[in-house]
C-alpha cells in the first residue's frame, strides 16, 4: 500500500517539475524578451544581477535567456521524436502479436536490424549527413526509439489479444478498429505512458551528449549541450555559468524520470 | 504450422542465435552504408574533385584527373547503381582510404579499436570490482546500511550522464587536485579518469541488478534446499547462488554493451583518447567520410560481437534455454 503512494508521490513529483520547465521554456523567452543571440561584449562574463539574472557569457549574451531557447528546443525536440517514434512503434508490435507468423518474424526482423546500430551513433550518422540540422537529429532520434515501443507493445499486447474479452469482441464480429480502440489501447495505456516519459528522456539526453562532443547542433544555437561546452573554459573565472545548463538538464531528465517510474525495472 | 513447431524444436538454439546476430551484421553494413553514402553525396564540392585531390595530392589535381577518376568510378552513373557499387565495396571489405590523411581507413580504425577496447576493459574490471561484490553483499544482506549506501549511490550515478560525470571528475580530480592528467593517452595516469566515468556508470547498474538476482537466488527452493542439507552459508552461497544470479546479471551486461559503446563515444572524446568514438567523431568534424563508415561500422560489429559473447554465455550457464525455450 505505502508502496503505491510512494509511486504516485514520485509520478506527481515529476510531472509538477516538468511543468515547472515546460512553464519556463514556454513563457521564458517572452518575459525575458531579449534575443538570446545579441552581444553586448562590454558586459562579457557578468556575474548574476539585476540586469542579467543568471549573467552573461563571454560574448556578453544574456544567459537566462539562452536558457529558456534551450529548454524549449530540447523539450520541444524530444517530445516531439518520442511521439513520432511511438505510433510506428505501437502499430507495428500490435500487428506483429495480431498476426503472429510470417508478419511477426519479419517485423520482429527488422527491429533487430535497427537494434544492430547503438542508438546515439544512429543519431550522430543522421546528424553528420546534414550537420547542424534539426530534422537530421530528429529523424535519427526517431528512428533509434521506435524500436523500444514496437518491443513493449507487441509483449504486452499478447495476453490482451489471447484473453476473453477480445475473443467475445471477436465472436460479435467487432473490426479490429474497435478492439484497438476498446481493448488493446486501455490496456496498453500505462505501460506507454513510461516508456513515453522514458524515451523522452533518452532523447534529452543523445541531443545534450552530441551537441556537447560538437556533432549534433552547431552554435550559435541555443541548445543545452553546446552551452555546457561554451561555458566549460570559463570555469575559472565564471563558475556559475555551467551550473544553469547542468541544473536545467538535471531537472529535465530527472522530472522524466520519476513521471517514468522505475525505469529500469519496468 | 506444425511442420514449423517441429523444424524449430530440432534446430539448436545455437544456429538460431548465430543466425539472428549475422542478420545483425548484415543489416548493420546495409544501414552504415546507406547513410554514409547519402553523407557522401551531400558534401559540397564535386566528389570526383575530392577523389582525385585524394589521389594525387591537391597541387596536382586538374579537371583531366577529375573526369578520369569520373568515368573510372561510375561517378556519373544514377543513383542506384551508384549505391549498389557502394555496397559492394563495403561486401569486398574495401573501405577505401581517409579523405583526410590518405591513409587506408583499415588501418586507421584497427589501432583505434585497440585503445577503445583497453579502455572498455579498464572500465568493465572497474565495474566488476566494485559492482559485483557491493551487489551480492547487498543482496544477501538486503535493508542493512551496505545495501541502502549502495543503492542510494546507484541512483545518483546512474541518473548523472556520462559526459556530466566525465566533466565532475575532470575538474574534481585533474584540475582541483592536479592529481591525474585531464586528456590524452600517453602518460601513465591517463587511463584512469576516462576508465573511472565509464566504470563507475556500468558499477552503479551493475550492483542493482547483482543484488536484485542474488536476492531472489537467495531466496529460492534449491538455495534453501543447500541450506538445509548441510552446506555452509559459502558452500551454498558458490555453488547454487552465484550461478543462479549469474544469468540475470549476464544478459543485463548485453543491454549494457549500448552503454559503453555510447559512452565510448563520449568520453573518448573529452579525454581525448584515441579510440574508435574519437576518431568517429573527428572524421565527423573534418566530414572525412570513408573514416565515419569504417570507424561507425567497426563500433557496431563490436557491439553485435559483445552481444554474441552475451547470448552464448547465457546459453551455456542457463540449461533451461538450451531446452528450446526462448529468451
Amino acid at each position: 500500500m505505502t508502496r503505491t503512494s510512494l509511486s504516485a508521490w514520485r509520478r506527481r513529483a515529476g510531472l509538477g517539475v516538468l511543468t515547472l520547465v515546460a512553464l519556463f521554456s514556454l513563457l521564458g523567452p517572452l518575459l525575458v524578451g531579449v534575443d538570446p543571440a545579441r552581444q553586448v561584449l562590454a558586459d562579457s562574463l557578468r556575474a548574476p544581477g539585476d540586469a542579467y539574472w543568471l549573467g552573461t557569457d563571454v560574448l556578453g549574451r544574456d544567459v537566462l535567456a539562452r536558457l529558456a531557447h534551450a529548454a524549449r528546443l530540447s523539450l520541444g525536440l524530444a517530445l516531439l521524436a518520442a511521439v513520432t517514434a511511438a505510433v510506428p512503434g505501437v502499430l507495428l508490435g500490435i500487428a506483429a502479436s495480431w498476426r503472429g507468423g510470417r508478419t511477426e518474424r519479419a517485423l520482429v526482423m527488422l527491429s533487430d536490424m535497427v537494434l544492430s546500430v547503438p542508438g546515439l551513433l544512429l543519431v550522430l550518422l543522421f546528424a553528420a549527413v546534414a550537420p547542424g540540422r534539426h530534422w537530421a537529429i530528429y529523424v535519427g532520434l526517431s528512428l533509434s526509439l521506435w524500436v523500444e515501443y514496437f518491443r513493449v507493445a507487441r509483449a504486452a499486447s499478447r495476453p490482451v489479444l489471447a484473453g476473453d474479452a477480445v475473443q467475445a469482441s471477436r465472436l460479435l464480429g467487432f473490426g479490429p478498429a474497435y478492439v484497438l480502440r476498446r481493448h488493446l489501447l486501455p490496456a496498453l495505456a500505462p505501460v506507454l505512458g513510461t516508456l513515453l516519459a522514458f524515451s523522452a528522456a533518452q532523447a534529452v539526453l543523445a541531443l545534450a551528449a552530441l551537441g556537447f562532443i560538437g556533432v549534433g547542433l552547431q552554435p550559435p544555437t541555443p541548445e543545452l549541450g553546446l552551452m555546457m561546452t561554451e561555458y566549460l573554459p570559463h570555469y575559472e573565472e565564471a563558475p556559475w555559468l555551467i551550473g544553469a545548463p547542468v541544473a536545467l538538464l538535471m531537472l529535465l531528465v530527472l522530472g522524466m524520470m520519476l513521471l517514468a517510474g522505475d525505469g529500469e525495472a519496468a | 504450422m506444425s511442420s514449423a513447431n517441429t523444424v524449430h524444436a530440432v534446430r539448436s538454439p545455437w544456429v538460431g542465435l548465430l543466425l539472428r546476430r549475422g542478420v545483425q551484421i548484415v543489416a548493420l553494413a546495409l544501414l552504415v552504408g546507406t547513410v554514409c553514402f547519402f553523407m557522401a553525396r551531400a558534401l559540397p564540392g564535386d566528389m570526383a574533385m575530392r577523389i582525385a585531390a585524394g589521389r594525387y595530392g591537391y597541387d596536382l589535381v586538374n579537371n583531366a584527373a577529375a573526369d578520369a577518376v569520373r568515368a573510372e568510378l561510375g561517378l556519373d552513373r544514377p543513383l542506384w547503381l551508384a549505391l549498389l557499387h557502394w555496397w559492394g565495396e563495403i561486401v569486398r571489405l574495401d573501405l577505401g582510404v581517409s579523405l583526410v590523411s590518405g591513409e587506408p581507413v583499415w588501418h586507421e580504425v584497427a589501432h583505434a579499436l585497440g585503445e577503445t577496447l583497453r579502455l572498455s576493459v579498464a572500465a568493465a574490471v572497474i565495474a566488476a570490482v566494485l559492482g559485483l561484490p557491493l551487489g551480492i553483499w547487498s543482496g544477501l544482506h538486503a535493508g542493512g546500511w551496505v545495501d541502502r549506501f549502495t543503492m542510494a549511490a546507484a541512483v545518483v550515478l546512474r541518473a548523472l550522464p556520462s559526459f556530466l560525470l566525465a566533466v565532475l571528475l575532470m575538474v574534481l580530480v585533474a584540475v582541483q587536485l592536479g592529481a591525474l592528467p585531464v586528456a590524452g593517452s600517453h602518460d601513465a595516469g591517463s587511463l584512469v579518469l576516462p576508465a573511472l566515468t565509464l566504470g563507475l556508470g556500468l558499477a552503479a547498474g551493475l550492483a542493482r541488478v547483482t543484488r536484485a538476482a542474488m536476492r531472489e537466488a537467495a531466496l529460492s527452493p534449491s538455495y534453501e534446499f543447500a541450506r538445509t542439507k548441510g552446506l555452509s552459508d559459502t558452500q551454498a552461497l558458490v555453488r547454487h547462488g552465484l550461478r543462479q544470479a549469474a544469468v540475470p546479471v549476464v544478459t543485463y551486461l548485453g543491454i549494457q554493451a549500448v552503454f559503453l559503446v555510447e559512452g565510448a563515444l563520449v568520453v573518448e572524446t573529452l579525454f581525448a583518447w584515441p579510440g574508435i568514438g574519437h576518431a568517429l567523431v573527428h572524421a565527423v568534424f573534418g566530414r572525412d567520410v570513408p573514416v565515419i563508415q569504417g570507424a561507425a561500422l567497426c563500433m557496431g560489429l563490436l557491439f553485435v560481437v559483445f552481444n554474441l559473447l552475451v547470448d552464448a554465455a547465457c546459453l551455456t550457464l542457463d540449461p533451461r534455454r538450451r531446452m528450446g525455450g526462448s529468451a
